[in-house]
């Protein structure tokens, strides 16, 4: 059966047009962060910029306290991350591999809590940290960070410790490994992979988040770089060549991490959908 | 879901359908020695940390919807019960009305348009050629991997009034009042933008998932079709749509309850301004409380809003859990 020209042209106009749709914010703001200050406001919009200037990320990172914000970031991402990890991996490994009474509650227990409604909570969260005199601190955070990450680091997990093969650790335990040993020596390097991409979406989430932040860490100094970000224009007014190289700084870890991740998120989708 | 999370960069919740190890079998003994307990040892950190961390927050915010708690109160560390004055207040009132009606038109709008754009994507992927689709598929993922707060600031760029993109195309365009337009000084055009960017930074979810379940509906099934004289529409409607359904539904219910907590998006854009027009529930309960600080009041319109959420979230597990029965 052969299609008409019109039948094979307008699937992929079609593409070239959501294309275009879809990629220019982005390379409208990696081409702001990039253009003189001329090229930015003039009349008839630069499309290709042809002069290169590095002077907006100079002023994007010559701003107070800049450093503080990376450092705050890195440390309670990185933070979040780790705790998560270490407590989901002891959870994910009953949940895949044990029988016990009330597993089924467990697991549709952290599917519950995947879709807890934190925008929702801020007050409620507020409060506890204030009780605590813990405001305008990364600790809070952090906690509070690591358990938005939580059930889906769990829930993940245990899809990877399903996948290794039963057989691998009964052969270390004949072997005469303990079944911690065994969980050591044999699932646990096995795991890398789960763990690596789990743990990079987990630090996609909280790199991100922001109600929180703006609600507890009133101070510079505990502040994160979503604040930074959003309060730039409030600071820099109509200086969209600083913003923009701000978003672009705030953004390239991020695409970087998820266009090597994205291959991952899919095939954990069609491994389910197999079963139709 | 994260996701982030703020919403999470992906639908995590699909990464769990994944199989689960066969039946029980007979294990070593050594898995005896391990004890009845080891399991909810092992689950004991995880779910300290969530009644701590969670569960605790969630039992405060009904506490404090239940107290007289502004910035006096706030300030001198009283506790002053009031019952149920706040809903009282709250659900007499105009605005939370006001605003809920407007959150269920915003979702509804955000989530149609998502999910007909979206799945009519999704299926021009799976139709196009291995070059063209690589190139759409990369479009799609920058966008989906965008970090919101970047992403606003970059719309609040395309759309700014001296020099954004969007007036001067549209001034070209021939409509000259857009030149100088500003689109944060009206209601619907506040809506518009913050739809526009909801819309761009979610169909990537959902095409990209809808056409990785395309590709596994198996070809004979359409070659059956084929065989019995069904036309292209005919085999769509009898094959794709109905392999796809469970999919469209749990993605649908993911998207609504996404949109319906969409607080990044709509308070960076504009503060649910201008005079608060834009306000959905999760800004309204924001701006209200720590805004307005009026702690408590802004406790009960956020358990309501957590109701409305907890509803629609269970609606959705069952859909998925149906889904998957035998794998838990």
């Amino acid at each position: 059966m052969k299609r008409s020209l019109f039948g094979r042209l307008w699937p992929n106009v079609t593409a070239v047009v959501l294309f275009i749709g879809f990629v220019f914010p982005v390379y409208w703001m990696f081409s702001t962060a990039f253009k003189p200050t001329g090229d930015i406001i003039s009349e008839n919009p630069v499309w290709f910029p042809t002069d290169i200037t590095f002077e907006h990320f100079k002023k994007a990172t010559g701003v107070d306290h800049f450093w503080t914000y990376v450092t705050n970031s890195l440390i309670v991402t990185l933070c979040a991350v780790g705790l998560s990890l270490a407590v989901a991996l002891a959870g994910s490994f009953a949940l895949a591999r044990m029988r016990f009474k009330g597993r089924r509650g467990f697991v549709i227990g952290f599917m519950v809590a995947q879709m807890a409604p934190w925008e929702v909570m801020i007050i409620a969260m507020y409060m506890i940290v204030r009780d605590a005199s813990m405001l305008n601190s990364l600790v809070p955070l952090t906690v509070f960070y690591m358990m938005m990450i939580l059930p889906f680091t769990i829930l993940t997990l245990r899809g990877f410790v399903a996948a290794v093969p039963r057989e691998l650790e009964e052969a270390a335990m004949v072997d005469g490994c303990g079944r911690a040993q065994a969980f050591r020596k044999v699932i646990l390097p096995l795991l890398a992979p789960g763990l690596m991409s789990t743990s990079l979406f987990g630090f996609i989430t909280a790199w991100n988040e922001f109600p929180l932040v703006l609600v507890l860490n009133k101070e510079a100094e505990a502040q994160t770089l979503p604040l930074w970000l959003s309060s730039f224009q409030t600071a820099f007014g109509n200086d969209w060549g600083a913003t923009m190289a701000a978003s672009s700084l705030f953004a390239v870890p991020i695409l970087i991490l998820f266009v090597f991740l994205q291959r991952k998120a899919v095939s954990g989708l069609t491994a389910g959908a197999v079963k139709g | 879901m994260t996701v982030q999370t703020e919403r999470p960069p992906s639908g995590p919740v699909d990464v769990t359908k994944r199989d689960e190890s066969g039946p029980a079998r007979p294990r070593p003994r050594a898995a005896f020695r391990a004890g009845a307990l080891t399991p909810y040892l092992l689950l004991l950190p995880a779910c300290a940390a969530t009644v701590l961390l969670l569960g605790w927050p969630l039992v405060k915010d009904v506490l404090l919807s239940f107290q007289n708690l502004n910035m006096a109160q706030l300030i001198q560390h009283v506790t002053e019960w009031n019952g149920v004055d706040n809903y009282k207040e709250v659900l007499t009132g105009e605005d939370f009305w006001r605003v809920t009606l407007r959150s269920i038109l915003f979702t509804a709008v955000n989530v149609a348009l998502i999910m007909v754009a979206g799945a009519l994507v999704g299926l021009l992927l799976a139709r196009l050629g291995k070059r063209m689709r690589v190139l759409l598929l990369v479009g799609l993922v920058l966008a989906w991997a965008m970090p919101v707060v970047a992403a606003t600031t970059v719309y609040q760029w395309l759309f700014a009034q001296r020099f954004g993109v969007v007036n001067w195309v549209l001034d070209r365009l021939g409509w000259h009042s857009m030149a100088d337009y500003s689109w944060t000084s009206s209601q619907m055009s506040t809506f518009f933008v913050v739809t526009v960017l909801i819309v761009w930074m979610s169909i990537p979810f959902v095409a990209i998932n809808l056409y990785a379940a395309t590709t596994t509906i198996p070809s004979e099934l359409y070659e059956a079709a084929s065989l019995d004289g069904a036309g292209g529409w005919k085999s769509f409607t009898t094959v794709t749509l109905p392999f796809l359904r469970p999919f469209l539904y749990a993605t649908t219910f993911l998207e609504i309850i996404w949109v319906f907590k969409a607080f990044v998006q709509v308070f960076t854009i504009n503060g649910g301004g201008p005079d608060r027009l834009t306000e959905i529930l999760p800004v309204y309960a924001y701006i209200e409380g720590v805004g307005n600080q009026h702690y408590g009041m802004g406790a009960a319109i956020a358990v309501l809003t957590i109701l409305i959420l907890l509803g629609l979230t269970a609606y959705y597990l069952r859909i998925v859990l149906k889904q998957e029965e035998d794998e838990l």
